[in-house]
């Protein structure tokens, strides 16, 4: 399995879609190239994605970016066989992963088949162009 | 800073009357036609009778008019369509949580001191949009950067619930199936409800429709081989098929909330309102488990402390089920059941039956009555109004006194929780 997205709709930039630019810019071309990058307080080095102006632990403005090794394992998943927005086409897998450095990010599975995904599966990050203008992280089974 | 840890209500608040329309797809009917509908029944509800003129305050639970309607302050246009232009109308929202965040207010309102008699509800007009846009349009209600991004959508976000469940405690799909058929069998006396049919009765149109178009006719043995169909029950996000999620329903209910102490101005058999608690959440990614919903134990804690209850003293619930796991969850982070095998097995084992020990959802629950999602927190105050009245007629709970009830409410994929409990005296 993996993910096909339908190339005939223009796919909205993550984050483009809220208010969140600001905070998530240095996220968003983290993975452009293609590497993960996490939100780290200065203060009480709290780990934070999706990345924030405060710390919701300490309420410190100060942080800093580190990157992730990428791997982590599954915390759970699902799969879709109703695509629930033309962008997408069914089917296809979305899993919430939870890095080895602590926290937990939504995205999809590639190369795998449905009944192999199993919680607790270790997993490894790859990027994929999804479109000219943006990279999406996505995961594999790791090794 | 000096605050109280136990909150009690200023003062006493009671309902004495609550009406819903009926939920379904109600082609032809706007959001406010649906809520004046919900009005009308509420005020045949109050046994002394109401003077529109006296309601002094109005809060609607709304999610989405913006999306089906293209319309903002619905609360404003369901006031002039009842006539209460002049008073205040409020939206509230919070996602699917928002008919009961719209109740507390109420319940606040009157609390405080503020008002004497208000009115309290929600109303939502789903089925303008195709299915697939319905279902995006309330993908909104989560962290649409972050999850959304991802292909989740509710349906999905539940079935992360439902495999985290199963494995944590090795319970079976078939567990959540049966809190369906069980909702369903409840659902088929309601005559408000989305859909008036147990699975039984679904069986048996899918038969007739078969044979109808000259097709094979299905052979099953019971209702779990017809929900294991991928026919009749496709998957929609595995392990949630069609009939484990809530349907798309056009639908509004409001109560009539006054202070204590004029209660019986209005009827002889007033229902009080002893707790109330709300709490919010993270997203599905900042969650501590998923196996739980932390803000509706948070809200529970809050409610039974307020109210000064255990839930050993609940006689029935209203909790809610958008999709069969949340009640297995529900019921569990009340206090009911034990949460994994206990919990998973309530419905099947018959514990949450009209006739069991903790009756659950005797409307039909989301899953039959339907999800008109700024009214179903609302419509769940209805029904613990007549079952504690003994008006709930064909689907009234057998040979026992509902003098303690509690609604449950959850917003979104448990971003708010809105848990009330209601005492009879």
């Amino acid at each position: 399995m993996t993910v096909e997205y339908n190339p005939d709709q223009k796919i909205p930039h993550p984050a483009m879609w809220g208010v969140l630019y600001k905070s998530s810019t240095p996220f968003w071309e983290g993975v452009k190239n293609k590497k993960i990058m996490l939100q780290k307080c200065k203060s009480c080095g709290n780990l934070l994605n999706p990345p924030r102006p405060m710390c919701p632990k300490c309420q410190s403005q100060e942080n800093e970016w580190i990157t992730a090794k990428g791997t982590g394992k599954i915390y759970s998943w699902v799969t879709f066989n109703e695509a629930p927005h033309p962008a997408f086409k069914a089917p296809y897998a979305a899993v919430l992963v939870e890095l080895d450095e602590g926290p937990r990010i939504v995205s999809n599975m590639v190369d795998v088949k449905p009944e192999d995904l199993e919680i607790g599966m270790a997993v490894e990050v790859t990027f994929e162009d999804v479109a000219e203008d943006l990279t999406l992280p996505k995961f594999r089974k790791a090794g | 800073m000096p605050y109280q840890e136990k909150r009690k209500l200023g003062r006493g608040v009671a309902m004495v009357g609550a009406g819903m329309s009926k939920f379904g797809v109600r082609n032809g009917l706007s959001n406010r036609e649906l809520f004046v509908e919900a009005f009308e029944d509420m005020k045949a509800s109050v046994d002394k009778g109401i003077d529109t003129k006296d309601i002094e305050a109005l809060w609607v639970g709304n999610c989405g008019t913006e999306i089906w309607e293209s319309q903002l302050v619905v609360a404003v246009l369901c006031a002039q369509w009842i006539g209460m232009t002049g008073k205040p109308a409020t939206k509230v929202e919070a996602a699917c949580a928002s008919g009961s965040a719209a109740v507390r207010q109420g319940i606040m309102g009157i609390a405080s001191g503020m008002y004497d008699v208000v009115l309290a509800g929600g109303v939502e007009k789903m089925t303008t949009l195709p299915t697939n846009d319905t279902t995006t349009a309330l993908a909104s209600g989560t962290d649409i950067s972050y999850e959304a991004s991802g292909g989740f959508t509710f349906p999905g976000l539940y079935a992360a619930m439902a495999n985290a469940y199963m494995n944590e405690y090795g319970t079976k799909i078939e567990d959540f199936r049966k809190v369906g058929i069980k909702n369903h069998d409840n659902g088929a006396l309601n005559p408000n409800a989305h859909f008036s049919a147990s699975i039984t009765d679904i069986m048996g149109k899918q038969i007739a429709k078969c044979k109808e178009r000259g097709q094979s006719v299905p052979n099953w043995a019971d209702e779990l081989e017809f929900l294991d169909d991928p026919v009749f029950n496709p998957v929609i996000a595995w392990p949630m098929r069609l009939y484990d999620c809530s349907p798309v329903t056009d639908g509004a209910a409001c109560v009539l909330l006054v202070a204590e102490e004029i209660a019986k101005d209005f009827t002889d058999n007033p229902i009080y309102i002893i707790g109330s608690g709300q709490a919010c959440d993270e997203a599905l990614h900042g969650r501590d488990t998923l196996i739980s919903v932390p803000a509706a134990k948070i809200a529970a804690q809050q409610a039974y402390e307020m109210a000064g209850v255990g839930p050993q003293d609940v006689k029935m619930a209203e909790v809610h089920d958008c999709f069969t796991v949340a009640e297995v969850m529900a019921v569990a982070d009340l206090g009911f059941f034990r949460p994994g095998e206990e919990a998973a097995r309530a419905a099947g084992e018959g514990k949450t039956a009209r006739d069991g020990i903790k009756p659950i959802n005797t409307s039909g629950g989301l899953k039959s009555k339907g999800h008109p999602v700024g009214a179903s927190g609302a419509a769940q105050l209805v029904e613990i109004f007549r079952q504690m009245r003994g008006e709930a007629g064909g689907r009234q709970v057998p040979n026992r006194d509902i003098d303690l009830a509690l609604t449950h409410n959850v917003g979104a994929h448990g971003t708010t929780a809105v848990v009330q409990i209601y005492e009879r005296r």
